[in-house]
């Protein structure tokens, strides 16, 4: 952090109370709401920008009234005290504006809140379900499935003390590794949901945030207007990670759509058959460290400390150093009344085998064994009886 | 009644002991709970402080009337102990609210909700569960086993209906005997009423009894169990906490307290009474009848 | 009673029933838990300063905003406003006292030990940097909350103040009810007076639900209930309207005290009578009347159904019309006064300007489509910190200085407590107005990191913070010296004010009007 730079922010600062204008121009200073993509963005912000100059209008004639009075009323200039202290005309008056103004801004607001929830005629259905702390995306129409983590890079950089210059990663804590993707122009109907806790899923520019509740399904819907990348994060408190779980709507052409729908699939097939693989320890560890690091990493920490009192570490845990049964019990089906989740339900057998490896084979624990995908399969059979 | 001025009392330990037993309970308590029973603070720790609670009462209102029966209350304090009592039963009306309130949150919305009213969260979280009320099956009976009945309303519950409205009458006739100085009907009547209340908690608790023993209506069991057993139970608590105060009135009129024209201890407890009577025709509508 | 053996030393404070002791107690308390959380905002700030994580574990970072929250409102805020009723509505109604003096000193001595209980589990075990305290938020929303280890220390805590509020409003209302002074009918009461008489009332009517609210999550989480759980048939919604139906009363709990001070301060320095007195009075009600009918402006984004939005849309608007009559009348008192800025009116007029600022912001967030994007940014960070730090607070602070000569005896030093007021006006603005920007861009609240985008905002915002802070250190200072000694006070005090207070000497002695004052 450079004098320089906070030079700059003091000036920015300064330009932004005289004018707002010219601040706004400035590279590097947002000041308001972005209109958006789509149609329901753009009304939401002209209604910003309705009650904006309402209230500026309001606001200076309030104030000019108050600053006229505080220049001009003062007793060193020799004012003696006018003697009145009410007026039913004035009084009723002032009431009643109030309260026109207020119709006139319900009467569009309420256009708008109607538009928005009007759920019918979508084209695309995506159920989304917020985890701590990621994002579940499972298209209905097409049985696409997956879960979408904050980027490796903003991970690592996000530590505390890493000592990164976040300035250096690319859409720092605001990119994932597999982002939404949608088609331009669609309606695309959102079933939003939560897993454990209240999330809430939040792309300014689509002018779309909604609750993910637990247990409830909450429905919402946007057709972007233009093809790009969208950014958003998750805007309700939902523990450590929430400033880290960020959303990124890719909409795309029509063909392009398409293709990575094909894509997809065939990824999903590919994971499908690996289940009957049988891979070498190495293969465990290298792909176990990156499923540790986009999964477990938040909690029990990247060196697998974990934060003493509130998250358990794994170097000498218990479970690590126990049988291996019971540790990828732990991983599948998680410790019900804790933080600690099932990961059964988000992890393949391989991811599951591979960070369960991992996790025997680092921090310090040498057990020397290793879990391969069909253990996993044979752990989650034995108990779903 | 001598005393014109407003008696202001001299400074007091009694709050702070009050403060201090209120503290104590609630660490004790809560240490209990996080770190299961044991440590320094325990359930025991939790016992000790409800005893310096109790404490900390006997010498309070001891010494409160001590003076009143001194005289040292004038109309006016008398005025402002009536309407503190008032606004403390306002405040316990608007705790029940706060219940009474999820219960009627439950049965219009949630469970609707999950029921069906809302489409897709039903289609997608609870396709097999359909919405009822009582709530014989829950969303998801692996974590909330739903109960096999209910109570019926026309069973105990109408008796016990009875019996709190037939104590909210012979405690008025109490009332009125004191006011026309009439000790022995006096003393009849608050002995019936307090006799009357503590009927009433029996067949509460036999009640109980029943549900958890033959119905497996529990707390735990879902939503139904939960406003059931927290209304019912937050209920009885205050019966309990109001027969007590109706007894130590009982206790006071054999030592020869009060007089026809001030006695403001008594009305206060029969206030709330008649409270605790009103909460009960709320529960007795909501929670077993419709 | 003046010739009575009163104890000294700590037991004076310990045992005391005198409405002035407890009042300055309450204050006190007031501002250590000011710097607490004070303090806590600092760490805030200072991780904010710059992208990336340079001090702090997420996981703090949450109990930091958490307990700055919580502490603010319930140990800064509300206390405050406490104490200053204690000392100035017997005053001001010609009382000797409160009506229930032993239940006073309770109601204060509860605080001590609800505040021990909410920030001890900080240092329960492990590591005081794991950030183990209530992390949550301050709305602790359900089932977030559950997950937390330690919530019964929380609940509790939460009874506890639950019980000091309600047994202190209690003692409000009845003193100002049935102690008025002969003469003092109620129409004639100080602003302050009704202000507080309504507050007492909505505290009363609020303080029970919240203890409901966290009652439900001490069963939902050890004894098995299914308030919260869909599975169960409940709903964690359930929990945020219980909540808010607190919740939201309790934000002009917090700002209607604020409103009494300010009109008593504002008539006294333009040297003229309060402008619409009734209709001040009818306002102030129809506020609080509101107030019990919009809660679910802070749930727009949970999914009601969209009557429900569209009620709780035009309800919530509808509170700017009796807002916008104080307002005015503020105005109008100053329009053709004639007006002195002696310290106190500083921050009085500070606070019409700035309130209204967070008064317009409310306005927009009320507007139910508009806050989809609003909602859970730092926009909203920016409307509560104008309507409560220079709303409330500054309304607090403009009444310390303006009864602290009535107190204490001694005028404050004019030189510094100009300064005090300059630096924090000032500074406030470059801390809170750049977080309306912030929030309009797309900074989400409660994250401990962010975006490199946000970097310039938020760190124009830190430096306005530490700016702030530093300032309210030199006002301790500025308490402490006029504490000690200083310029003689009046015992009228100021030209232009009027009311019984200022009709005793200064400092006020131990016991005023023990034989009531005629009023006519
Ligand atoms: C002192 C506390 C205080 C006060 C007084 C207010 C006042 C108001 N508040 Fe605010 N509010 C909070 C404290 C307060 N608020 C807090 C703490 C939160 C966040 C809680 C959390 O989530 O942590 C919050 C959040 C909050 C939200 C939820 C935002 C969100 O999370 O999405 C909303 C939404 O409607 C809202 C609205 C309003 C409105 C309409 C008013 C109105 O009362 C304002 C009325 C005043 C004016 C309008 C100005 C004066 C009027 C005029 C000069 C006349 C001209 C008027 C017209 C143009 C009609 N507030
Ligand atoms: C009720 C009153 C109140 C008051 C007075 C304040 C005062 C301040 N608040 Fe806060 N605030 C809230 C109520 C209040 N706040 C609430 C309810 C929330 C929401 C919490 C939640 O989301 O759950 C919140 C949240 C909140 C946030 C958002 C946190 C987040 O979302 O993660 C921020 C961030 O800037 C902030 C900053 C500040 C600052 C800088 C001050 C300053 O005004 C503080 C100034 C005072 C001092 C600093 C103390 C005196 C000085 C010292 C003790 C010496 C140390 C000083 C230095 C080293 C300089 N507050
Ligand atoms: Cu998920 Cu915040
Ligand atoms: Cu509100």
């Amino acid at each position: 952090m450079s004098a320089s730079k906070t030079i700059k922010s003091l000036i920015g600062l300064l330009g932004a109370v005289l004018t707002f204008a010219p601040a706004a121009a400035m590279a590097g200073y947002e000041l308001n709401l972005h209109p958006g993509v789509t149609k329901i963005s753009h009304e939401i912000y002209d209604l910003h920008m309705l009650v904006l100059w309402i209230v500026t209008i309001v606001g200076i004639l309030v104030f000019g009234v108050m600053i006229y009075s505080i220049i001009n009323h003062r007793k060193s200039k020799g004012v003696t005290p006018a003697t009145f202290h009410e007026s039913t005309t004035v009084e009723v008056i002032w009431t009643v504006i109030p309260f026109v103004i207020l119709v006139a801004i319900a009467v569009p607001a309420t256009k708008t809140l109607l538009q928005m929830s009007d759920m019918s005629n979508p084209d695309i259905n995506i159920k989304v379900v917020g985890w701590q702390w990621k994002w579940e995306y499972d298209y209905l129409d097409n049985g696409v499935h997956y879960f979408s983590n904050l980027a490796d890079s903003s991970v690592k950089a996000s530590e505390l003390g890493s000592g990164a210059d976040v300035y250096k990663v690319d859409h720092y804590l605001r990119e994932v590794d597999h982002p939404m993707v949608v088609p331009v122009g669609k309606k695309v109907r959102l079933l939003i949901t939560g897993a454990d806790v209240i999330h809430s899923w939040w792309v300014p520019k689509l002018g779309v945030k909604h609750d993910a509740i637990p247990g409830h399904v909450n429905e919402s819907w946007f057709r972007a207007d233009k093809v790009g990348t969208y950014r958003g994060q998750c805007a309700e408190l939902c523990g450590k990670g929430h400033g880290f779980m960020p959303i990124v709507v890719k909409v795309v052409s029509e063909a392009d759509y398409q293709s990575w729908l094909g894509e997809q699939k065939k990824a999903a097939m590919a994971a499908a058959q690996s289940t009957n693989k049988v891979f070498t320890k190495d293969e465990l560890m290298k792909h176990g460290e990156k499923v540790y690091n986009s999964s477990c990493a938040a909690c029990h920490q990247p060196n697998g400390k974990g934060l003493p009192g509130v998250f358990p570490a794994l170097a000498g845990s218990k479970t690590v150093d126990g049988p291996i049964e019971g540790h990828l019990h732990t991983v599948v089906f998680g410790r019900p009344g804790t933080a600690m989740q099932a990961f059964g339900k988000q992890l393949s057998a391989v991811d599951i085998a591979a960070v369960v490896t991992y996790e025997r084979n680092s921090f310090g624990n040498h057990m020397g064994d290793m879990a391969q995908p069909s253990d996993v399969v044979a752990v989650e059979k034995q108990n779903s009886k | 009644m001598s005393e014109q001025k407003y008696y202001l009392p001299e400074p007091s330990y009694w709050p702070l002991v009050g403060s201090i037993g209120l503290f104590t309970t609630v660490f004790g308590f809560a240490h209990a709970l996080e770190y299961g029973n044991g440590g320094v603070g325990n359930l025991t720790m939790m016992y000790i402080g409800l005893a310096i609670i109790a404490f900390m009462m006997f010498g309070w209102f001891g010494t409160v009337i001590r003076e009143s029966e001194g005289g040292k209350y004038n109309a006016q304090v008398d005025t402002t102990f009536r309407m503190a009592m008032m606004w403390f039963i306002f405040s316990e009306v608007m705790f029940f609210a706060a219940f009474f309130g999820a219960l009627f949150y439950a049965r219009q919305l949630s469970v609707p909700w999950l029921g069906g009213a809302d489409p897709v969260t039903h289609q997608y979280l609870w396709p097999k569960f359909s919405a009822g009320w009582p709530l014989l099956h829950t969303p998801d009976p692996s974590k909330y086993a739903a109960p096999k009945d209910v109570i019926d309303a026309a069973g105990i519950p109408l008796l016990n209906t009875i019996i709190l409205l037939s104590s909210s009458v012979t405690v008025t006739l109490a009332h009125h005997a004191l006011k026309a100085n009439k000790r022995g009907a006096l003393t009849f009547w608050l002995l019936i009423t307090v006799i009357l209340g503590f009927t009433f908690l029996g067949f509460q608790a036999h009640e109980y009894i029943e549900a958890y023993t033959e119905l497996n209506l529990k707390l735990t069991s879902g939503i139904y169990g939960t406003t059931f057993f927290m209304l019912t139970g937050f209920h009885g608590l205050h019966v309990t906490i109001g027969a007590t105060m109706l007894t130590i009135m009982l206790l006071r009129v054999l030592k020869g307290h009060f007089k026809p024209d001030h006695h403001f201890a008594f009305e206060a407890a029969s206030w709330y009474w008649h409270f605790v009577d009103v909460v009960w025709v709320g529960l007795f509508i909501f929670v077993y009848w419709l | 009673m003046s010739d009575h053996h009163h104890p000294t030393g700590i037991k004076r404070w310990l045992f005391t029933t005198n409405h002035k002791d407890i009042g300055t107690l309450y204050l006190w308390f007031s501002f250590i838990m000011l710097l607490m959380g004070g303090s806590m905002a600092m760490v805030i700030r200072a991780e904010l300063y710059e992208p990336g994580l340079q001090f702090v574990n997420p996981n703090f970072f949450n109990m930091m905003t958490t307990l700055h929250g919580l502490i603010m409102v319930f140990g800064a805020i509300m206390p405050a406003t406490v104490g200053l009723a204690n000392w100035c509505i017997p005053m001001m109604i010609g009382a000797p006292d409160m009506a229930l003096p032993r239940m006073n000193n309770w109601s204060f001595w509860i605080l001590p030990f609800a505040a021990f209980m909410l920030v001890s589990p900080m240092f329960m075990g492990g590591h005081f940097m794991a950030g183990q305290g209530p992390n949550f938020g301050w709305t602790f929303y359900e089932p977030l909350s559950g997950q937390y280890g330690k919530l019964a220390f929380f609940i509790f805590a939460i009874h506890l103040l639950g019980i000091s509020s309600i047994m202190g409003s209690i003692n409000i209302i009845a003193t100002i009810l049935n102690m008025r002074a002969p003469g003092m009918t109620l129409m004639k009461m100080p602003m302050f007076v009704w202000t507080w008489l309504i507050t007492a009332f909505l505290l009363i009517a609020v303080m029970p639900v919240l203890a409901g609210a966290v009652t439900m999550m001490l069963t939902d989480k050890y004894f098995g209930t299914a308030f919260f759980e869909a599975a169960g048939g409940g709903d964690p919604v359930l929990f945020q309207h219980v909540f808010w139906f607190f919740g939201h009363p309790e934000v002009y709990i917090m700002i209607l005290p604020a409103f009494g001070i300010v009109s008593q301060i504002i008539p006294t320095f333009s040297r003229k009578k309060l402008f619409g007195y009734a209709s001040m009075v009818y306002a102030t009600a129809a506020i609080a009347f509101l107030s019990f009918i919009v809660w679910a402006h802070h749930m727009f984004v949970v999914g009601m159904p969209v009557a429900g939005e569209l009620y709780f849309m035009y309800a919530t608007v509808m509170i700017s019309v009796p807002t916008a009559v104080k307002v005015f009348n503020w105005t109008a008192t100053m329009w053709r006064g004639s007006m002195t800025f002696e310290v106190p009116m500083l921050w009085a007029v500070a606070f019409v300007f700035l309130f209204t600022i967070g008064g317009f912001t409310g306005l927009m967030l009320g507007v139910a489509p508009a806050d989809f994007q609003y909602t859970d940014t730092y926009f909203v960070v920016a409307h509560f910190h104008y309507v409560l730090v220079t709303g409330a607070l500054f309304a607090i602070i403009g009444g310390v200085y303006y009864w602290l000569p009535k107190w204490t005896g001694h005028m404050y030093n004019e030189t510094l407590s100009k300064t005090h007021f300059w630096l924090s006006v000032i500074s406030v603005n470059v801390l809170f107005f750049p977080q309306h920007f912030l929030g309009l861009e797309g900074m989400p609240r409660r994250i401990p990191d962010y975006s490199p985008m946000f970097a310039d905002w938020n760190r124009i915002s830190s430096l306005g913070g530490f700016v702030f802070g530093a300032s309210q250190l030199l006002f301790l200072f500025i308490v402490i010296k006029t504490i000690r000694g200083g310029e003689k006070a009046t015992d009228q005090v100021w030209e232009g004010a009027e009311g019984l207070e200022w009709t005793v000497p200064s400092p006020a002695p131990y016991h005023t009007f023990e034989t009531a004052p005629e009023v006519k």
